[in-house]
């Protein structure tokens, strides 16, 4: 307690130079804080964002169905069973049939996946209502990304190609009914949506379906043969590898951060030692035992980790609350990048990420102001008095 | 009490490495000293008498002969038994005041009784009397920087005697100050010593300080070369 004390005394006392280290490590801590803030901000947007728009609250996918495999669209498909086709009818679900295809926007080819998707559907947040206008052409809706990438704005007419279950293929025009804006750029890049009667007809697979999204809070999923229930866990796998890739960078600026801040502890450490000798002699003349004043300076240099969170929470509350309010706004383009991103982030800061952050600054810079404190140990009471053990 | 012996020293020997040779500072120096002595080793510089002072405080070990400090031989005595037999029985004054700069008077003169676990009302009772001693009572918001020369050996002088210690080691007290000083700050140690009987043992080559001592002791090149009673 007395170490704390008089540790206390000595480093309000140094006044400038104590202020700017506390400055120096408020900083890392705050800007450590905030970094993490806006991954985890990230995450948790961005996951919100694909159940509104893309996953619901879990997917059935045909066991010959594979996300990640192309080639796996050609055979990936079955006919809805009874179990799902009554949560389908109730509103609980919602059939998805994808085929691969070819469009012609502004006489140019590209590779493209139909979706088809009931108009009526409540599960996912695509305005896939607009798709029942006009029935004399085929309805689809895109998003902006595509939209952007093809030239296409609604109403307008384009081509595609397809081939049927049997492999003919077979073309028609359609009509552009709506563009909506998502963040999620799965149901986006390359992508047309269509009433999903339409696809079956296109198809002649009539009454069949790829994958089938449920309503978000459904707690149970009966096991359905021939088709495999996918959880968050697999549906997010993807995503969360980027977060994982995203948490791994911010730990470098972390690092960079820590190690800048820790460096002005451990000069500021080095030249006390070095300026306060007499100090220390005079301390060990009173009475302190060498290792009572080497503590005595480790608990110095960490008092201005017990400073600097203090003083990041002074400065820094407010600055992070601001953030977390108005948002960090991504840079523009940032939705060509090829995963969920809203145009803001709004920072999630976990008390587990402030907890830890904290304890991680002091017991490094406890470490580093017990680096160079040891050498109190090995000097001389009589050479620190005169000023001469160094 | 003036007779019971805290200090005696047997042939001390100590020399410092210098370079590839050794410097002998003390040579088999044996000397007594008994509680409430007023006494002063003086000497011309490099003779020895810091070095003296420091073993007798324990802040530093002799190569040869021993010192034995309140009936501890210092040879045998660990790091950590030494710091306690100082917090406990030992003041420094410096030549230097060595004051603790970050702070203010009282702090400084609390700061043996600190180490010492003492209560917040004991302390401050002792802190208050020993500044009235120095006549600083009203000093003790101000930091160092604020005071004299003068006003800060006084507050050194506090900071020795709050512990009411058996020994006070004082290492040239006086080369930082004016003869009024000097004079002001020696008759306050020779009233402490009167009144607590606490021994004093000087380190000086001051006249001032030498006109005070009640014993002198003097070294030339490291030997006892005269030992007198200068007032009974």
């Amino acid at each position: 307690m007395l170490a704390f004390k008089l540790a206390y005394k000595n480093l309000v006392g140094a006044g400038l130079r104590t202020w700017l280290n506390v400055f120096v490590l408020s900083l890392a801590l705050v800007i450590i804080v905030m970094t993490w803030g806006i991954v985890e901000g990230w995450n948790v947007q961005a996951k919100h964002d694909m159940k509104e728009w893309a996953v619901g609250g879990g997917e059935y996918w045909n066991e010959k169905y594979d996300q990640y495999d192309p080639l796996s669209l050609n055979d990936g498909h079955g006919s809805i069973p009874p179990e799902i086709a009554k949560l389908c009818s109730s509103g609980e679900a919602v059939p998805v049939l994808i085929t691969q295809a070819t469009a012609y926007p502004g006489g140019r080819m590209r590779n493209i996946l139909l979706n088809g998707i009931d108009p009526s559907q409540q599960i996912v947040k695509m305005p896939t209502s607009v798709m029942n206008g006009d029935t004399s052409v085929i309805n689809a809706i895109i998003g902006t990304r595509m939209a952007k990438a093809t030239k296409l704005s609604v109403n307008d007419m384009v081509s595609i190609r397809w081939r049927d279950a049997k492999g003919t293929f077979d073309a028609t025009e359609i009509r552009i009914a709506g563009i909506f804006h998502s963040n999620v750029p799965n149901i986006d890049i390359n992508q047309i949506w269509l009433p999903l009667d339409e696809l079956q007809k296109m198809t002649s697979m009539k009454g069949q379906a790829t994958y089938i999204i449920l309503k978000q809070g459904m707690t149970s999923a009966p096991t359905v043969p021939g088709w495999i229930h996918k959880g968050y866990d697999v549906l997010f796998e993807e995503f969360d590898r980027v977060i994982k890739a995203k948490h791994a960078s911010s730990s470098v600026v972390f690092l960079i951060l820590l190690s800048l801040a820790l460096l002005a502890v451990f000069d500021t450490q080095v030249l006390s030692i070095f300026r306060r000798e007499k100090e220390i002699g005079t301390y060990i003349a009173l009475g302190m035992t060498r290792w009572q004043v080497v503590w005595l300076f480790t608990v110095e240099g960490a008092m201005h980790a017990v400073l600097s969170v203090v003083a990041g929470a002074i400065w820094g509350t407010p600055l992070l609350y601001l953030l977390s309010k108005n948002g960090f706004a991504m840079p523009k383009g940032s939705e060509g990048y090829g995963f969920t991103l809203a145009e803001k982030i709004f920072p999630v800061y976990g008390a587990g990420t402030i907890i830890i952050t904290a304890v991680v600054i002091m017991l490094a810079t406890t470490i580093v102001s017990f680096i160079p404190s040891r050498k109190i140990a090995r000097m001389k009471p009589t050479d620190a008095l005169r000023g001469k053990a160094q | 009490m003036e007779n019971s012996e805290i200090i005696s020293v047997h042939d001390l020997t100590k020399r410092f490495p210098m370079g590839l040779s050794e410097f002998t500072a003390l040579r088999g120096i044996n000397l007594e000293f008994s509680r409430g002595e007023f006494s002063g080793v003086v000497g011309p510089s490099g003779s020895g008498k810091t070095t003296l002072l420091n073993i007798i405080g324990l802040l530093d070990n002799p190569t040869d002969g021993d010192a034995i400090i309140l009936g501890n031989p210092s040879r045998s005595l660990s790091v950590r038994e030494a710091a306690m037999i100082r917090r406990k029985h030992m003041g420094f004054i410096f030549q230097t005041y060595n004051l603790l700069p970050v702070y203010t008077v009282f702090e400084n003169v609390e700061f043996p009784l600190l180490l010492l676990s003492m209560s917040t009302g004991e302390r401050k009772k002792a802190v208050l009397e020993a500044l009235a001693w120095v006549g600083l009572s009203d000093k003790e918001k101000s930091k160092p920087a604020q005071l004299s020369g003068g006003e800060c050996q006084r507050v050194a002088i506090a900071r020795a005697m709050v512990k009411r210690p058996d020994i006070v080691l004082a290492d040239e007290p006086t080369a930082n100050l004016d003869a009024d000083n000097s004079h002001h700050i020696l008759q306050t140690m020779e009233k402490l010593n009167k009144e607590l009987h606490t021994t004093f043992i000087f380190a000086t080559h001051d006249e001032k300080v030498i006109s005070y001592l009640r014993r002198k002791i003097t070294l030339v090149d490291g030997k006892v070369s005269h030992d007198e009673v200068l007032k009974p």
